[in-house]
């Protein structure tokens, strides 16, 4: 069978998410492996970045416009993406695992009679079998499934695949105004919240526990983070304490992240909490007391005081920021 | 107004997940199951909305015979009706969306909550799939939710943020944590809820497409370094994170 894949690109103020260029280019290495014909579709008005596809590799990007589209609107883009996957033939549809992807790819999987797999952080196909390895019980686990489905969707968690910039040329454009919308679901507002930077989205986290002590403690989290340009994530014991949102909690009934940098200030590290970070690239724990959990999946640790260690850990950084 | 809520029956996110020796299964012993999570959000907004507007909330659960044990929560912390879709086999989430459109559809509900994931599979798109079959509106991950006359705004969180979103009943609505503080169940409730029978019903076989192959468990990580025990190892961290890790 041929394989046509279809990326889907996910814009969020008129410009294109990294997350959709890292599953952009991980569709090309696809498409090279398998001889595969690559197409990609977005859904916004006016998009600052939209050409910039064309270095990873797809050279093609069907961009379905109206002003109203903007902002999300599940039943109009769903309608969208089914009609073109319908017209054009495509059988492997890629999302990537956001708030927009996974809202979305289960009604794709619905109209074009597919199978669906979230949150995937490995994919292999041959022939005709398309296998995928997806975390489970919050990364505790993996769990290998094989997709039957005629149109299989799929979506690909951010941070597993990197960006990758394989030529120069910009990707060719065709641009369908769409008249009629379907806005039965549609998003009025989006509001931001305090901190800037999501702990899905980052490289670099910085994440506080009950060790902190008390909530106005957590601008010792804060100011670190301000200086590594890094998120800021919670631990569930303090996020049921009220001192943080929910939205900065990292673990099992929080977020599941895997930055680059995950540093964990005051975090004995419960079950929920590991399996919420563990494939994190680099972890560093800093805790006074030396037989936490946390220590275990460490890569770096300080069994210390951390509001002794962490104002001389920002003094050591600014110095060598300020060097560079 | 008709009030739906979907819940499942999951190990408790402490418990530890073993593989079977053969890989194909996750090991059943010493594993405790317990009520989704995200679920109490749901009955929670349920109760919370029948309070309001008066009406009738069904429980319903996909799954074998323990699954009751979810239903009989959900009674117990004021649900007025449990109906248990008895499958033991395994079905995709398709195959369970499948089940549960079926049976809601015969419901007239004016809302039907979901946990926003189960903590099993972690899969998140049982709510979104079966308002897609029935072809009802959707919001998934919802913190906030406000309805008036027919009319439904609802918040729903977004990586950095949240959108504030517009849409109409029947509507499919995913309980985020934030949405509401689910009360405990009562007394009275737990004992009322024991003398309710739960229904139960044969849901139509459905093919599933996503076939599970087998498990791992991850990589065991190497215990790493102590760079020190006070303020001092600071400087030798700072540069083993700019030279040996490479990651600032």
């Amino acid at each position: 069978m041929e394989n046509k894949i279809l990326v889907f690109l996910e814009q969020r103020n008129g410009i294109i998410k990294r997350s959709s260029f890292e599953i952009a280019s991980y569709a090309y290495s696809l498409s090279q492996k398998l001889n595969a014909s690559i197409e990609a579709i977005t859904i916004g008005n006016d998009i600052s970045n939209l050409e910039e596809t064309g270095n990873y590799g797809i050279s093609k990007v069907w961009h379905y416009k109206n002003a109203q589209l903007d902002l999300y609107s599940s039943s109009a883009y769903k309608k969208i993406i089914s009609s073109h996957i319908k017209e054009n033939g495509n059988n492997l549809i890629l999302f990537s695992n956001t708030s927009m992807g996974k809202d979305l790819s289960p009604l794709i999987a619905v109209i074009s009679e597919g199978a669906l797999a979230v949150d995937c952080t490995k994919l292999e196909i041959e022939n005709d079998t398309v296998q995928v390895t997806r975390p489970v019980y919050a990364g505790k686990a993996f769990m290998t499934a094989e997709l039957k489905g005629k149109v299989n969707v799929i979506t690909i968690r951010p941070n597993t695949f990197p960006v990758t910039k394989t030529s120069e040329t910009n990707a060719e454009i065709e641009v369908k105004n769409v008249d009629e919308l379907d806005l039965s679901v549609k998003v009025l507002d989006v509001i931001k919240s305090d901190s800037k930077l999501d702990v899905t989205e980052a490289d670099i986290i910085v994440s506080g526990g009950r060790g902190l002590k008390a909530p106005e403690n957590f601008k010792l989290v804060e100011e670190l983070s301000q200086v590594l340009g890094a998120a800021t994530g919670a631990s569930r014991a303090v996020v049921d304490a009220g001192w943080r949102p929910h939205g900065e909690q990292v673990g099992q009934t929080g977020k599941t992240v895997s930055p680059n940098l995950y540093i964990a200030l005051g975090i004995s590290g419960a079950i929920q909490h590991l399996a919420g970070m563990r494939s994190s690239k680099y972890i560093v724990a800093i805790n006074k007391d030396k037989d936490a959990p946390i220590f275990q999946v460490a890569d770096y640790g300080i069994v210390g005081d951390i509001f002794e260690v962490v104002p001389e850990l920002i003094n050591e950084l600014k110095k060598i920021k300020g060097n560079e | 107004m008709k009030f739906v809520v979907c819940v499942s029956y999951v190990p408790d996110t402490a418990s530890k997940i073993n593989v079977s020796l053969d890989g194909k299964s996750i090991e059943q012993a010493g594993v405790t199951y317990i009520l989704n999570p995200y679920d109490e959000f749901a009955i929670e907004e349920a109760l919370k909305l029948k309070e309001k507007f008066g009406g009738e909330i069904d429980v319903i659960s996909l799954g074998g015979d323990k699954n009751k044990e979810s239903i009989q929560k959900a009674l117990a912390m004021g649900a007025d009706n449990g109906i248990l879709l008895k499958d033991e086999s395994y079905r995709d989430s398709m195959a369970i969306a499948s089940g549960l459109a079926e049976e809601i559809k015969t419901s007239n509900a004016d809302v039907i909550f979901f946990g926003k994931q189960s903590v099993d599979y972690d899969n998140g798109i049982i709510g979104q799939l079966t308002a897609e079959l029935l072809g009802y509106n959707c919001v998934s991950v919802v913190t906030k939710l406000d309805i008036t006359d027919k009319t439904v705004t609802a918040e729903r969180e977004i990586e950095g943020g949240k959108e504030v979103i517009t849409t109409s009943l029947p509507v499919v609505i995913t309980a985020q944590k934030g949405l509401n503080e689910p009360r405990y169940a009562s007394l009275k409730g737990i004992m009322a809820a024991k003398k309710k029978v739960i229904i139960e019903k044969t849901p139509s076989p459905f093919q599933s497409k996503v076939v599970i192959e087998g498990f791992t468990k991850p990589a065991p990580k190497q215990a790493g370094k102590i760079v020190g025990t006070d303020a001092t190892a600071a400087a030798e961290l700072v540069r083993l994170l700019k030279e040996e890790a490479k990651v600032i």
